[in-house]
């Protein structure tokens, strides 16, 4: 029987056993195991003599069904002392099983109305508007991959510097906090953007940056975002005078 | 309480993103029974099949959307393709959602694939996000889905979510989730 299936329409080896299982009408709980690592290994032949690369997972399952196939046909009545009467098929047939529910699931996704794709919302952006800082606004926990993110962003904007000229630049961590600090006492609340002076340095983006993770580590701050993919805004939680007297030492820092 | 409903409804037209019942409330300054009655009213006026918008509970609040069966003819607004999501993006992103929080080698356990690409691009996309580390030897990242996902798929919450029952014919003790062994690669 000649097999002709291309790997690449495969999203991994267990997504090629189920198909296999299925176009053979087996029965998942009873696979017939060296007929399934039969065709699976002429699959993986195929795709060697093609010169294709076949990524290490479709090999390490190859090597799986080999070793569940020996040990289906080594006698186990003798030999009571191994494992009772598990069945060597039978991890195999629970991640299929756990595979296939969840490839299911993806296909329901797939049909539920998508945004951008069925559904679309007015494009307005009043997001800033609507913010206000009442205690029940439960906004949008930032989460710092988010942070880093926008960060990069910022980053992206900024010239890299063409000579090589070696300044020791004594830029301090705890300076631009006290000057951070200084700026959410006039104003409680600064959008992420704000902080970032346009062309200012990359190492002054990054002390920057790290002097706003400090602050928001020592829970003088908080940083919300209204909606997905909107600005980042920064508020001030901290007391004035909490903020003017933050129990920072240089050294505790640790940013050299 | 017409004016209230005629508010709730300005309110969430201009938003454009879902405002929760507490935030109306706030807006509004109404009484939050009132503000739920208004809410279902609106529901209920948007859902008559000649409106075109419909208001739907998303992600913890209220939005109005285009009804979907107007797809066809709204793709026409659209001045750029949007990217689908890949089949292998949607399995992740199937395991991630039922399974969360969950850790790579969870994920890569049940898909019996190497994830890391997959998975960033789900990160880019702010479907899923970073919730902690797991308390085990190499402290792996524990992910789970964002808002933004129940925004994209129109879910009210995670419980909107189909049960996993329902899918497949299982054995009582497939049912429940599979103890998870990571690979031992």
């Amino acid at each position: 029987m000649t097999v002709d299936i291309r790997l690449e329409k495969f999203s991994g080896p267990l997504d090629l056993l189920l198909h296999l299982i299925k176009s053979q009408e087996m029965d998942i709980y009873d696979i017939r195991i060296v007929e399934i690592t039969e065709q699976y290994l002429t699959i993986i032949d195929q795709m060697k003599q093609l010169d294709l690369d076949v990524a290490g997972e479709f090999l390490v399952m190859a090597a799986q069904l080999i070793h569940i196939k020996s040990r289906m046909l080594l006698p186990s009545s003798e030999d009571l002392a191994e494992e009772e009467g598990e069945d060597p098929r039978a991890e195999l047939v629970k991640r299929l099983l756990e595979y296939q529910r969840y490839k299911q699931v993806a296909a329901v996704f797939e049909q539920l109305p998508q945004l951008e794709r069925d559904v679309f919302l007015p494009q307005g952006d009043f997001t800033d508007l609507l913010f206000d800082n009442s205690p029940q606004d439960v906004e949008l926990t930032i989460s710092v991959y988010q942070l880093a993110n926008a960060f990069h962003q910022l980053m992206s904007h900024v010239q890299p510097e063409v000579f090589h000229e070696v300044v020791r630049e004594n830029l301090s961590v705890t300076d631009y906090i006290a000057r951070i600090s200084r700026r959410l006492i006039e104003h409680s609340r600064i959008s992420f953007r704000d902080f970032f002076q346009p062309g200012a340095q990359r190492g002054e983006l990054v002390v920057t940056f790290l002097a706003l993770l400090e602050l928001a580590r020592l829970r003088m701050i908080n940083i919300e975002q209204v909606a997905t993919f909107s600005d980042l805004w920064l508020t001030r939680v901290a007391s004035e005078d909490q903020l003017q007297h933050l129990p920072l030492a240089e050294e505790a820092l640790d940013y050299d | 309480m017409t004016e209230l409903r005629a508010a709730i409804e300005a309110f969430l037209f201009v938003a454009g993103f879902p405002l929760s019942l507490e935030k109306l409330v706030d807006l509004t300054e109404a009484d939050k029974t009132d503000v739920k009655e208004a809410i279902v009213g609106l529901m209920n006026d948007y859902s008559r099949p000649h409106s075109g918008i419909r208001l739907l509970e998303i992600a913890g609040g209220y939005q109005f959307r285009s009804d979907p069966t107007l797809a066809p003819r709204l793709r026409r607004l659209q001045k750029e393709r949007v990217q689908r999501l890949s089949a292998a993006g949607l399995e992740t992103l199937a395991i991630i959602a039922y399974r969360q929080p969950v850790t790579r080698p969870e994920i890569e356990y049940l898909r019996g694939v190497d994830s890391g690409g997959v998975m960033k691009t789900l990160l880019e996309r702010n479907l899923i996000r970073i919730l902690g580390k797991k308390d085990v030897p190499g402290r792996p990242l524990l992910y789970g889905t964002s808002r933004y996902f129940l925004e994209l798929f129109g879910l009210k919450d995670l419980n909107d979510l189909p049960t996993l029952k329902e899918f497949a014919a299982l054995e009582p003790e497939l049912a429940e989730a599979l103890p998870l062994e990571p690979s031992d690669r």
